[in-house]
């Protein structure tokens, strides 16, 4: 990019902006929502967020076997 | 004796137009020219046109910019945690330090996990690179690269390989094999080449290719077979500190982020930058999709994580404190997002709820920097590494 003219630098810099100004937004609101929904669904799946019981715990401290 | 000063002309062939006329003297570039009357007229109105044209095309930034502020602000009817305002809050976690792998001479720069959710790769200022069974805390493989300050490792999909580069400007392949009498350098294969160093790198879904993060202010994808140069990504203004692929059901972009600080998605096959974000304050060290592939977090000098939301296109959320005042390293999310992992310069990682905005957890234990922290794959546990030259696994 360093070879670049100032001139032509800005040139792209416009063309990048105005594809930019027409990409579609969704209300956040909706996306917001969405976020939130994906969170509540998976949060069962989520081992940091609701623990793991020391037994099943792969980390666990050491000593024991670890069949894998 | 006249006092009279009078322009000299010198008669020969204009150095633009190639006429014979009268010359006189011009400065183009600093080189000296001998111009007609004619050619020199036009090189002054030339530059001047020159100008007009920079200063309508700085005008039309400026304004262009506006426009792109004035569309996303119609999006943001609300804030992320009212849409979360019924979501019962996080109770107390308890995340203990379960592995402490040593064995780095310097500081931990980077680390990633393999998909088997237990070898973990790491590479450090001392230019190793080694590769660790975080069960057992026992290393599996270590190569030494010819740079200090690796600045960039990655393990390969299928586990078999593993990626690194820092001060050589380069990211090399090294094909991991249990076979005790083979030389793992002596496998290296060199893929990728840029003009300074290099920040970040990753396989895309398969161990064939690699994309790049350098500090020559582009990112690349290439080939990993034949080294070649599949497409490259131009439009940070300063170096790329950072990368991160979307999950891969959500289609061929990624995120980088940059001294520029400006966080820019991009569209791999086209190598088009599809849309930017500029609200960081300072440099983006760390940028990592959010798991649905609908938004992504960054961490940043400026003392503050962020997410934007990309069908929203806008920063939806700010996770900050006044007493956090040292630059985010890097930041990861667990498994279902609810939960965003950030280490930074205070030797500290934050635990922040992203849907409320706020932090549910510090964690202690690093006696340096935290450089680098990533969630497992299975979402099990988290690793960080440090500038006290130790990776720390906790669950």
């Amino acid at each position: 990019a360093q070879e670049l003219s100032e001139k032509e630098l800005l040139k792209m810099e416009v063309e990048q902006l105005k594809k930019e100004v027409k990409n579609p937004r969704v209300l956040i609101s909706k996306t917001g929502k969405e976020i939130k929904d994906y969170v509540e669904a998976e949060a069962g799946n989520d081992p940091l967020l609701k623990g793991v019981p020391e037994d099943k715990n792969p980390f666990k401290e050491k000593g024991g076997c670890v069949i894998s | 004796m006249c006092d009279q000063t009078f322009l000299v002309n010198v008669f020969g062939s204009c150095d633009k137009c190639f006429k014979q006329r009268a010359l006189r003297p011009v400065f183009k570039k600093s080189q000296q020219l001998s111009y007609c009357s004619m050619c020199a007229e036009i090189m002054a109105t030339d530059g001047l046109h020159e100008n007009q044209t920079l200063a309508s095309l700085k005008t039309e930034a400026e304004s262009l910019k506006g426009k792109l502020e004035e569309e996303r602000a119609k999006l943001h009817d609300v804030e992320l945690h009212q849409v979360a305002e019924r979501v019962e809050a996080l109770g107390q976690f308890v995340m203990k330090t379960r592995r402490t792998l040593k064995g780095h001479g310097n500081k931990v720069l980077c680390m990633d996990w393999c998909k088997d959710k237990r070898r973990i790769v790491s590479s450090s200022q001392d230019g190793k690179v080694i590769v660790w069974d975080s069960f057992t805390t026992n290393k599996e493989h270590a190569v030494t690269m010819p740079c200090t300050w690796v600045m960039a490792c990655a393990y390969a999909p299928s586990g078999c390989a593993i990626a690194c580069g820092g001060l050589d400007n380069k990211c090399s392949v090294y094909p991991l094999t249990f076979d005790k009498n083979e030389n793992m350098a002596a496998k290296k294969k060199s893929v990728a080449m840029h003009t300074n160093y290099l920040s970040a790198c990753s396989f895309t879904n398969s161990d064939m290719q690699i994309l790049t993060a350098s500090g020559d202010g582009t990112c690349a994808l290439w080939d990993v077979e034949s080294g070649q140069l599949l497409q490259s990504f131009h439009g940070h203004g300063a170096d790329v500190l950072c990368l991160d692929l979307a999950p891969s059901e959500t289609g061929n972009t990624f995120v980088s982020g940059g001294c520029d600080k400006k966080a820019m998605v991009w569209d791999m096959r086209s190598g088009q930058c599809v849309q930017a974000f500029e609200t960081h304050e300072s440099d983006i060290n760390s940028v990592r999709y959010y798991p649905s592939g609908d938004a992504f977090a960054s961490g940043s000098d400026d003392a503050t994580c962020r997410l934007y939301d990309l069908r929203a296109d806008r920063e939806v959320a700010i996770y900050s404190k006044e007493s956090i005042i040292f630059g985010a390293s890097s930041v990861d999310f667990s498994l279902s997002g609810r939960l965003l992992f950030a280490g930074y310069n205070d030797y500290t990682i934050n635990v922040w709820d992203v849907l409320k905005g706020s932090r549910v957890s510090i964690l202690f234990g690093h006696e340096n920097r935290v450089s680098t922290l990533r969630v497992s794959p299975d979402g099990t546990a988290f690793c960080s590494g440090s500038w006290d030259h130790t990776l720390r696994v906790r669950a």
